[in-house]
């Protein structure tokens, strides 16, 4: 009996999952190493320029901003914000566009699953290498920040586990919605949603300003949540809201996962 | 005789309307070599998907090793290397780097697929290309590269869909030098194909397939014995003419086809036949005796020639 064989039969665990996402990430190390580090580069910049050009060219005019009975400068307010993004940035790069890419192009799922890997070992491995973008954009947009002095406290660290479950929620999502889509014009769509998301969701100001409708549409979207959560580890003021933040990235973390999954059966084991 | 590692039975595939497979049996031995021969749409791949446990089925019972591969899917493609008729290859990543991760998807450990990448470099003829970006290869190299990667896990069964299709004469030869070595070493074969000459050069039984049935079944020897003839004259008298001799030729041998630019002429003795062809003063243009080949019982069980 072949080594393969030995090893698959002592996994008793269903049909879509074998228990080893690792060897996702050890193809996503071993394809990222010699791959172009431009990507890499301008998705951590994004939010790095951001907060230049916002902070320090929009900051001297706005001057301070009071949020209930505390008042802070505004480029200190805008930074947990322009984190929260640069964790989405990172995550949904790798999940939308690059999941794209092997389940339509280079049929890289296809051949994993011709493997004894299931569906859900295929769907924690990429989403975890998405997060891990996510991770190292947020750290490296973290460095950025102190090396400026804008760090609050040492809570801005907390703030990095946070922008991790931002990071995992958007790839589980990312790459869920992205399995549905068949044709590059579709994926165009993806950059349609998250441009005013990014613009809108309370990076930049706090979304008290809008009407009530206004508020409570963009209080449903994932990354309002995001920000708050991470712009409440910043400033060290965890409350109750931070629970409901939480909750809401694990339910989208869930979902996507088990709408991954279950797409990745029905597009290539049918 | 031991267990068949595959037994299929009944099986059939249907995509809505369309029936891909319809109700077919086979078994494959161990240590055989088993041929799927069809023409394009004869239900060949969609075959070759159900026996890999990426497919499911819609009737019909298939065993694998003794497991059903639609309720033990991963263990069942444990058992197996697959090479599919497109080389999925990962093209992110170099020769060497393929074998490795393929064999990291089946949870062997680093140690082993180290070791065993040597072996099949070497196997698939590619030591010197090992740190070189799949996407440089040629395509014969690509194709000894996903067959050398099937080969990772040592599978009970390495399945071959079209293995040398859209590859040139040279590298057909090269690549069925290969799996005639797999062969020799006992490995289990089960591959489809559209040439006749690849299924007379590697399998030790085949089916003949043709519209999801299986329509033969035998050793191409015994297949060819048992619905061709021992030789074949081909003849050509120009398009035009060609239907106007037809009824006459066909009364003077065992059986006829007639093809759009020829005739074929099932015989004993072809040369002697192509004598009385003269001697009742029929002059072809041009004249071919050969031997019968599976392409003969093809057109025999389907009335169509393979490729068309």
């Amino acid at each position: 009996m072949s080594a393969a064989v030995i090893i698959a039969m002592k996994n008793k665990s269903s049909a879509m999952y074998a228990g080893r996402p690792h060897v996702l990430l050890e193809r996503g190390w071993l394809a990222f190493r010699s791959s172009t580090w431009i990507p890499v580069v301008t998705g951590f910049a994004e939010p790095v320029l951001f907060l230049l050009a916002f902070g320090y060219g929009m900051g001297n005019l706005v001057g301070d901003v009071t949020i209930g009975n505390t008042t802070i400068d505004y480029t200190a307010f805008i930074a947990p914000g322009l984190l929260a993004n640069s964790a989405m940035n990172g995550a949904i790069y790798d999940s939308t566009w690059n999941v794209f890419w092997k389940l339509n192009e280079s049929k890289l799922y296809k051949t994993m699953l011709s493997t004894p890997l299931g569906p859900m070992d295929i769907a924690l491995g990429e989403i975890s290498w998405a997060l891990i973008r996510g991770l190292v954009y947020s750290l490296g947009f973290l460095t950025v920040v102190s090396v400026l002095g804008i760090t609050p406290s040492f809570w801005a660290l907390l703030a990095i586990p946070a922008a991790s479950l931002v990071a995992f929620g958007f790839a589980s999502f990312g790459m869920a919605i992205t399995s549905y889509f068949k044709t590059y014009q579709q994926m165009g769509f993806i950059n349609i949603i998250l441009l005013p998301m990014t613009l809108f969701s309370g990076s930049l100001y706090p979304i008290s300003v809008y009407p009530d409708w206004l508020e409570k549409v963009i209080m449903a979207l994932p990354l309002w949540h995001g920000i708050e959560l991470v712009r409440a580890f910043w400033f060290g003021e965890i409350n109750s809201g931070v629970l409901v933040h939480i909750a809401y990235f694990i339910l989208m973390i869930s979902a996507g996962l088990f709408v991954t999954s279950r797409r990745l059966r029905a597009l290539f084991l049918r | 005789m031991s267990k068949p590692l595959i037994s299929v039975r009944g099986l059939t595939k249907k995509f809505d309307d369309f029936t891909a497979v319809d109700g077919i049996n086979f078994d494959v031995a161990k240590g055989e070599s088993f041929g799927l021969l069809g023409p394009n749409g004869a239900g060949k791949s969609t075959t070759m998907r159900i026996l890999s446990a990426t497919s499911t089925r819609t009737s019909g019972t298939v065993e694998i090793l003794d497991k059903d591969p639609e309720k033990f899917g991963p263990l069942v493609r444990a058992h197996l290397g697959v090479v599919p008729q497109q080389d999925n290859l990962d093209g992110e990543l170099t020769v060497s780097e393929n074998l490795f991760i393929y064999g990291r998807y089946f949870g062997l450990s680093k140690k082993f697929i180290n070791g065993k990448i040597e072996e099949l470099l070497e196997f698939a003829q590619l030591e010197e290309k090992r740190d070189v970006k799949v996407e440089a290869l040629s395509g014969g190299m690509k194709r000894r590269l996903t067959i050398a990667r099937g080969l990772v896990s040592e599978p009970d069964i390495l399945l071959l869909d079209e293995p040398t299709t859209g590859l040139d004469p040279q590298a057909r030869h090269i690549l069925w030098d290969r799996l005639f070595r797999l062969k020799e070493q006992g490995v289990t074969l089960v591959l489809t194909t559209h040439f006749m000459d690849e299924a007379e050069q590697l399998c030790d039984r085949l089916v003949v397939m043709d519209k999801g049935a299986i329509m033969a079944e035998g050793s191409p020897q015994g297949l060819i014995k048992e619905y061709s003839s021992k030789e074949v004259l081909e003849v050509r008298f120009g398009s035009d003419r060609n239907k106007q001799v037809a009824p006459q030729l066909a009364q003077m041998c065992e059986r006829m086809e007639t093809l759009p630019d020829r005739l074929l002429m099932y015989t004993e003795d072809g040369e002697k036949l192509l004598e009385r062809i003269a001697a009742a003063n029929l002059h072809p243009t041009t004249s071919l005796v050969r031997r019968s080949s599976l392409e003969d019982v093809f057109l025999r069980l389907t009335g169509r020639t393979l490729i068309e």
